[in-house]
């Protein structure tokens, strides 16, 4: 008798908390899980002659992604689009780890400035989002070439006789995606380290840490949120850029991105581009999991 | 007698400091542990420049607390800083035990700080805190787990090791920075107006608490405050300062009896303060304590008293504080707990000072 009325009023507030989150789940439903449940639909799909998919349903495409189907019908095991995600996710950790060494110190040096610098500082490294990606990607074309700002440059001032060919190599590629990432890494972590109590480190100076010590003990682990939000940020879109592999690296190396982009476009196979998509979705999603559960045991160890 | 005792004894010259106060007091007092010779601190060039520090000299003794008192901008801080090595002085030296270390950088100086904010490392536990020096000078793990257990509990905090910072009060936030500063076993403690985030109540328990500390582990103190009482009631000798100098050094007793200039008796407590001609002294200057200030209905057998008329009565309960005027219109302050009954503003009163009550001011 007497829990009833509590009973009563604790649904009544569970069922307003549900309303006053329903906004946050419409938008999630509409424009998160929609869309991946019809990549997973159209994955197990078949293509039809139209560039459409249709039935019947298949995990042809899955097949396809590990085995080269032979004349004789027979699956001989493929590791060609293995390779393609393998150099993908060796491009997104060399373009993660590249940000994180270049973010941090910079952004320290943002965070350390006076207020009116910090201003200054922030809207330069959010101005290349002014422009589109596609013309910036294809400024460092005209930056690379062998008739290049920056060919040209180094042979004015004699250092080299011959223009050193930049262009269409992994190397112009992680330039790329290092370029295109880097406002994405400097922000979290900015954002992260402007609110540290800049005594911490004279504190860590005054107790015999040496500049190393500092970086490595006090700076580092408290820009680590930042981090952590920064890599989720620039890892995860690397692992699916195709600009940056198609202009600066001329397409000849296949990406995992410019794969999935080709079955929508040339190749018109939307089945098995959802299928691509859905494996990376997954890969992306236990390497997330993988990473949450060590942090918890690091928390729970120390 | 004691000082060719302290030149002889081998010990003497570089006294571990201990928490068992085996350091014997008088052994090692009267020497100097650090010396601030002419030292002189500009900021910024050009017209622009200007003096925190001009040609300060102080000598702080061994095992001693000593406080660095004035209001803000006087240059407290910077000579704070300029002993724990975050700035350079811009000339004179600042001596260690003889030697020169105004060139040798925070961490290579055996000098640590409380800081004002306390700048606890956030990511790390209370004892992690602590530990952090121990772990930077390269102590083996056993003794630094000795010398962490036993700095909490000096700071009475042994029970909350494991917490974050961000789970602790302000007084415990300050517990935990002044053990994190003595865990490595500095020869100065440098304690940067440590108190001033804390409530009244817990201030004067912070106060009794850094006095018991400064005994039990024998580190010589130097604590920067604006707090006038605080450095009354804690100090063994405070500067006073004003204008990046150092206007006295002495005891509590001396500065606040004996202050050499009107600053100092203006600053320390209240102070009646008169030309020396207007009372027929021959000092420039004089102060009258308040409470050195007698009032009665008729004029009192003493050199000085002046009529006046009551303009302000204020009860403080041990005490009442009047506030006069006298007949040039000079205002005088008196609080004691032995005035007439009766009085009230508009009252005419007598205001006498027996002579050796008056402060001669040099300037």
């Amino acid at each position: 008798m007497m829990l009833a009325p509590a009973q009563n009023l604790s649904q009544r507030q569970r069922r307003r908390a549900l309303a006053l989150v329903a906004p946050a789940l419409l938008m999630i439903g509409v424009f998160m899980l929609v869309p991946m449940g019809i990549a997973m639909v159209y994955s197990f799909l078949t293509p039809d002659s139209f560039g459409g998919v249709a039935p019947p349903v298949t995990v042809e495409s899955y097949i396809r992604f590990f085995f080269d189907r032979d004349l004789d019908d027979t699956l001989r095991f493929d590791p060609t689009y293995l390779q393609i995600f393998w150099r993908s996710i060796f491009q997104a950790v060399l373009t993660t780890l590249a940000c994180i060494v270049i973010a941090v110190p910079f952004a320290w040096y943002m965070a350390t400035r006076g207020e009116t610098t910090r201003k200054i500082l922030v809207l330069l490294v959010s101005i290349p989002f002014w422009t589109n990606m596609l013309v910036r990607t294809y400024c460092w074309v005209l930056l690379l070439r062998d008739e290049g700002l920056i060919n040209m440059g180094l042979q004015a001032v004699g250092i080299t006789q011959q223009p050193i060919t930049f262009l269409y190599s992994d190397a112009a590629i992680l330039i790329g995606l290092i370029y295109a990432s880097l406002p994405f890494m400097i922000l979290p972590v900015y954002g992260t380290l402007e609110k540290v109590d800049f005594r911490v480190v004279e504190a860590a100076f005054d107790l015999y840490a040496s500049r190393i010590s500092i970086l490595r003990k006090v700076i580092f682990p408290l820009a680590m949120p930042g981090i952590a939000a920064g890599t989720l940020l620039v890892f995860i879109p690397t692992l699916g850029a195709f600009l940056q592999p198609d202009i600066l690296g001329g397409g000849k190396k296949l990406m995992i991105g410019s794969l999935i982009q080709q079955q929508f476009t040339s190749s018109r196979d939307w089945a098995f581009g959802s299928a691509l998509a859905v494996i990376l979705m997954a890969a992306v999603l236990a390497s997330l999991i993988w990473a949450a559960l060590k942090r918890e045991r690091m928390e729970q160890l120390g | 007698m004691t000082a060719s005792l302290a030149a002889l004894s081998p010990v003497g010259h570089r006294v571990a400091p201990t928490l068992s106060a085996s350091v014997s007091a008088s052994e090692t007092a009267s020497r100097e542990l650090v010396g601030v010779r002419g030292v002189t601190k500009t900021f910024g060039a050009g017209v622009s420049s200007f003096n925190a520090l001009e040609g300060v000299s102080v000598s702080i003794k061994r095992n001693e607390f000593f406080t660095l008192l004035g209001p803000s901008g006087c240059g407290k801080t910077t000579l704070l800083r300029l002993l724990a090595g975050f700035d350079q002085p811009t000339s004179g030296q600042i001596l260690l035990d003889g030697d020169d270390i105004a060139g040798l950088p925070p961490n290579k100086r055996p000098v640590n700080t409380v800081f004002q904010s306390y700048a606890l490392f956030p990511h790390l536990t209370v004892e992690q805190n602590v530990e952090f020096g121990l772990v930077q000078q390269g102590v083996q793990r056993e003794a630094r787990q000795r010398t962490v257990e036993r700095m909490l509990q000096l700071v009475r905090l042994d029970h909350i090791a494991k917490r974050k910072p961000n789970q602790l009060s302000g007084g415990q936030q300050q517990r935990v920075a002044l053990a994190r500063a003595l865990a490595p076993q500095p020869r100065i403690l440098l304690l940067d107006e440590p108190l001033s985030a804390l409530d009244f109540k817990l201030r004067r328990g912070m106060q009794v608490e850094l006095e018991r500390i400064q005994r039990e582990t024998g580190i010589s103190f130097v604590l920067v405050t604006h707090d006038q009482e605080e450095a009354l009631s804690m100090s063994d000798r405070i500067a006073v300062m004003d204008a990046g100098r150092i206007l006295q050094v002495g005891n509590s007793t001396e500065i606040y009896e004996r202050p050499n200039c009107r600053f100092v008796a203006d600053f320390i407590g209240e102070a009646n303060l008169f030309p020396g001609s207007a009372v027929g002294w021959v000092s420039p200057y004089v102060a009258v304590r308040p409470e050195r200030v007698v009032l009665a209905i008729h004029k009192q057998s003493m050199p000085i008293s002046l009529p006046g008329t009551v303009k302000e009565i204020s009860y403080l309960g041990a005490t009442t504080a009047f506030t006069i005027e006298l007949t040039d219109g000079s205002v005088v302050k008196s609080q004691r707990n032995d005035a007439p009954q009766g009085l009230d503003s508009g009252s005419t009163v007598w205001c006498s000072v027996h002579p050796e009550h008056i402060i001669e001011l040099e300037g």
